[in-house]
């Protein structure tokens, strides 16, 4: 699983460059806590410590969790939502391969849901920032929630693409009107899109490494294209393109790396496709009619539950069998 | 791979792996003959079947090439002196097993001199089919591939076999192993000898020859031998398990055996290589199997093929392969995938034996401790029965057979494959192994716990009717009591008259004391006859049941197998029955009738013993009708077991062979 956090490396860098440092003190905490919650639990729970800890499946939940949520937030956020996701999402459930949900996605939705404006402050890629703020301030900001003297928050954040879309929309703006705020790069949201481009990237290198199969990505970016670009071929002034959808939110991060947990997925070929088409429209139609600005960790967590039922209706011709 | 090699048409199978090949080691060298050992053990059980009855005596003086143990029933193999010599014991004796287990051998001490017992060639081309296949029982050739299925039964077709096709199998996929490279490089020409002589008994049109291309030295050989005939040598790509006879149809011919069925059913057959040749010895040459090649290889100095005589003590194998290297820990019997462990170092060479291992924790390493399961299906892309191994796993683990054996437990071939690729280093097939021996042993109690209550219940209904039966005689005899006790009054000459009717009228004295006393005798009698009626009774209830049993065994169907047990039982209650009738006695209730009934009866009963019917005579005459009458069902019913086993082990045999 080493290859998987590798395969994350491209992704952070582009982060550090587009936002500014703060996601490695993210990334950091949410590791120490990691590793720390999953050895406590290991140790109650009777289990060897160091095999469970050395096989970097903490590790992974950790980042994709710091991955998931905004960089500049109080420090305890992170903590809280990795400690959860391993002790509640994992450990409870009997630890690696027994956990039916993805843990870095619970953890996710309790601190979407438990702590909404958190959530969703979101800093602005640096370029566009008024005050750009250093890796220090950032480091203070997290750990003590001062900002710069003179600094509002509002100067450093900004709403996300998807964010901005949601709203405007509801505002009875035009999609083209909508798109040529600053916020919008060519692909989705300026700064944001080549983060995407970098899990991409790294996903591919997955893939070639038969690290993950091609069915769960495909699927996922696939139906997600269809299903936006059938909206926005009948509407295309209300419904943003395929593209936009593709690259914004954690669309790539979802294909990639979220929905390709084993454990909490299916595990036969037709079931990866159901289960990452599933994925798909459900993030599609909360992002488009649901509460939330993105969908992705309420679309995993709906098809976690379905996983057993995938599995048994999509079992593979046995060889010498009939279908 | 080699850039020479073009592959034909090949249907790819899911799956499949390719661990490292490590062939090299071991042709470097020729085949070379190992040299007489100083005694050779023969295990009586080298083949899938019935053990062979043994034809010696120790002490005995053999030749070689001759007969020592002939094959036993349908599917079984007969067993021959590998060398000249003397027969110093027939006794337990370790095999190569799992299990460790001693079994029956015979041991041989060679007299050096290897003279061979008078054999000659049969001219197969001008022979009937069946004579030559019904010859075959007496070579004792198995397959040499691995599963040793007696080699005739899959030949026993009376050349109506309906096989369009023979496949030969030298895929030869596992690692390590190469006796069958070598058998090809040296021997190409004996081999296609042998399979023009098996594609004459089955009456096949398409001969297929399936070698990996990891053999191009084999693939050139056989490619020449053939040259001058239909058959075909086809090349398939080196993938683990393509020496699976089911995965190699499929590459060779993109058919899919049903699951249910065996190759011959849909026209095909499957022969190893070494088979064959084997085929060809003993047609051609009249030499019955004796000898194998074996691959020693692994942790020992010079790696190499020997032509080996069957019972050769392993030791004296590994000496002539220069001797295990020192840190060599234990011996595998055939390949690393789906060899076992040998228990002992000197265990003998048996039919079976395709290569030996010297293993060591170098080549070996003990596996790290398995972590849990991730689903990360890996093995099911590397299954090559398609099966999903993660989800057997996860049955057999927690106990749930019966969804272990919907999601087709028993379709998998223990190749290993899914365990090799298990990031978590779970030994997969010892769960799936655990899972199918716990299912058969369910089922075979379930199929005797549903005998026994079926048994139950006739018995129940047996003791119920004989109650009632014993009402009626009881009450019938009560009113006959009262009659008898008015004639008692009335005409007391009447036993006199009756007296006079028999020889037993002398015995028959005139006081009462003597007539107290013959009723005495007569109870004790009675009694001692009830007594063995109901041992014998007792002792056919035990032999039943197991005739049913062995009945119920060789029914597929669950159904089939309650039909046979209520058959059973009717049978028995009929044969009770009968038996009650024929020798006519009703239970005696002595207690409440009178001392004249009482008398009258010990009378009638001393009459009728003096003309020589007691009823327990009688009884156990019936009895003996009975017995032999269960005994020939017991014999049908082995018959039947026979063939089923037959069947079953036809099926298995085509795995490797």
């Amino acid at each position: 699983m080493g290859k998987v956090l590798l395969a994350l490396v491209p992704a952070i860098a582009v982060y550090v460059w587009m936002y500014g440092g703060g996601i490695l003190i993210t990334l950091t905490l949410a590791t120490l806590t990691a590793l720390l919650t999953e050895a406590l639990m290991l140790q109650l729970r009777d289990r060897p410590v160091k095999p469970f800890l050395s096989d970097y499946s903490a590790v992974i939940t950790a980042w994709l969790l710091a991955l998931a949520i905004p960089p500049l937030t109080p420090w305890w956020l992170i903590v809280l939502g990795t400690a959860f996701a391993i002790i509640f999402a994992k450990q409870l459930y009997g630890g690696l391969g027994y956990n039916p949900f993805n843990p870095a996605m619970v953890g996710y939705a309790v601190l979407l849901i438990s702590f909404p404006v958190l959530m969703t402050k979101w800093p602005a890629a640096l370029q566009l920032a008024q005050t750009p703020l250093s890796f220090s301030e950032q480091w203070q900001f997290i750990f003590s929630g001062q900002l710069p003297q003179g600094v509002l928050i509002d100067a450093v954040t900004s709403a996300t693409p998807l964010d901005y879309l949601k709203t405007q929309l509801k505002l009875q703006q035009d999609i083209s009107v909508i798109q040529s705020a600053p916020l919008f790069g060519t692909l989705g949201g300026k700064g944001s899109e080549y983060v995407a481009v970098a899990y991409l990237l790294g996903g591919l290198y997955l893939w070639q490494q038969k690290i993950i199969s091609w069915h769960l990505p495909t699927a996922f970016l696939g139906v997600l294209a269809l299903f936006s670009a059938a909206f926005w071929l009948a509407d295309a002034a209300h419904y943003a393109s395929p593209v936009f959808h593709l690259f914004s939110g954690a669309s790539m991060l979802c294909a990639f790396f979220i929905i390709t947990d084993p454990v909490s997925g299916p595990t036969t070929p037709r079931g990866k496709l159901y289960f990452a088409g599933g994925v798909a429209i459900i993030t599609y139609l909360i992002r488009v009619y649901g509460g939330y600005p993105d969908g992705v960790a309420f679309a995993v967590i709906f098809m976690n539950i379905c996983v057993p039922l995938i599995d048994i209706y999509t079992q593979p011709r046995v060889f010498g069998h009939e279908k | 791979m080699n850039a020479l090699v073009s592959f034909g048409k090949i249907f790819k199978f899911n799956g499949g792996v390719h661990p490292p090949e490590n062939k090299a080691q071991s042709t470097q060298l020729p085949i070379a003959k190992l040299d007489l050992p100083a005694s050779l053990v023969l295990p009586l059980r080298q083949h899938v079947g019935n053990i062979p009855k043994v034809k010696v005596s120790v002490g005995d003086h053999v030749l070689k090439g001759q007969l020592l143990a002939e094959a036993e029933g349908m599917v079984s193999a007969a067993i021959h002196a590998p060398t000249s010599g003397t027969i110093t014991a027939i006794a337990e004796a370790i095999i190569p097993h799992p299990s460790g287990l001693p079994d029956h051998c015979i041991t041989l001490q060679p007299d050096g001199l290897d003279t061979w017992i008078d054999h000659h060639g049969i001219d197969w081309r001008n022979t009937d089919k069946r004579t030559l296949v019904n010859s075959l029982r007496l070579s004792g050739i198995v397959g040499l591939g691995g599963a040793t299925f007696p080699t005739h039964v899959k030949l026993n077709a009376d050349g109506r076999s309906g096989v369009h096709t023979l496949v030969i199998n030298a895929a030869e996929c596992e690692p390590y192993i190469t006796c069958d490279d070598m058998l090809m490089r040296e021997r190409a020409t004996e081999i296609v000898q042998g399979i023009a002589i098996a594609q004459h008994l089955l009456g096949a049109t398409q001969v297929l020859i399936g070698i990996e291309d990891n053999k191009p030295e084999a693939i050139a050989a056989m490619q020449q031998a053939v040259a001058n005939s239909t058959m075909q040598v086809v090349v398939v790509p080196t993938l683990y398990p393509s020496g699976d006879a089911r995965r190699l149809v499929h590459l060779l011919l993109g058919e899919e055996i049903p699951h249910n069925k065996r190759a011959t059913e849909v026209g095909i057959q499957v022969f190893n290589v070494a088979t064959v040749l084997a085929l060809h010895r003993f047609f051609d040459k009249g030499e019955p199997s004796i000898s194998r090649i074996v691959s020693m290889t692994g942790n020992v100095n010079q790696p190499r093929n020997f032509e080996v005589l069957f019972g050769t003590p392993l030791m004296h194998l590994v000496d002539a392969a220069g001797g295990a290297k020192p840190d060599t820990t234990h011996f595998i019997m055939g390949g690393p995938m789906m060899g076992f462990n040998l228990p002992d170092a000197n265990v003998p060479i048996t039919k079976a034996a395709n290569c030996i291992i010297a293993a060591s924790p170098n080549l070996f390493a003990p596996p790290p401790p398995a972590m849990p399961c991730i689903r990360c299906a890996r093995c099911a892309d590397a299954c090559p029965v398609s099966l999903q191994p993660q989800e057997l796993y996860w049955f057999a683990k927690s106990d749930n057979f019966e969804k272990a054996r919907d999601y087709k437990l028993f379709d998998c071939i223990e190749c290993g494959a899914c365990s090799y690729v298990c990031p978590s280093d779970i030994p997969l097939v010892q769960y799936y192994r655990y899972a199918k021996s716990e299912i058969i042993a369910a089922d075979r109690a379930k199929e005797a716990a549903d005998l026994a209550r079926e048994r139950n219940e006739a018995r129940l209904a047996r003791i119920e009717r004989e109650k009632l039966e014993r009402a009626q005689k009881h009450a019938e005899r009560a009113q006959a009591a009262k009659t008898d006790a008015n004639k008692d009054l009335n005409t007391g000459n009447q036993q006199a008259v009756l007296s006079e009717t028999s020889e037993a009228t002398q015995a028959t004295p005139a006081d009462a004391n003597d007539a107290k006393k013959a009723a005495i005798a007569a109870a004790i009698e009675r009694a001692k006859a009830q007594k063995l009626n109901s041992t014998a009774e007792s002792k056919s209830e035990v032999a039943k049941p197991a005739q049913a049993s062995t009945e119920s065994q060789t029914d597929a169907s669950a159904d089939e197998a309650k039909k046979a047990a209520i058959a059973a039982a009717i049978a028995r209650a009929k044969a009770q029955k009968a038996a009650a009738l024929q020798s006519g006695v009703a239970p005696k209730n002595v207690e409440a009738t009178s001392t004249s009934v009482q008398q009258e009866i010990a009378e009638i009963d001393a009459r009728r013993q003096a003309v020589g019917i007691t009823p327990a005579e009688q009884h156990s005459q019936a009895q003996a009708d009975k017995q032999a009458a269960i005994a020939a069902a017991i014999a049908r019913a082995k018959a039947q077991k026979a063939a089923a086993e037959a069947a079953k082990a036809a099926e298995t045999s085509e795995k490797k062979d």
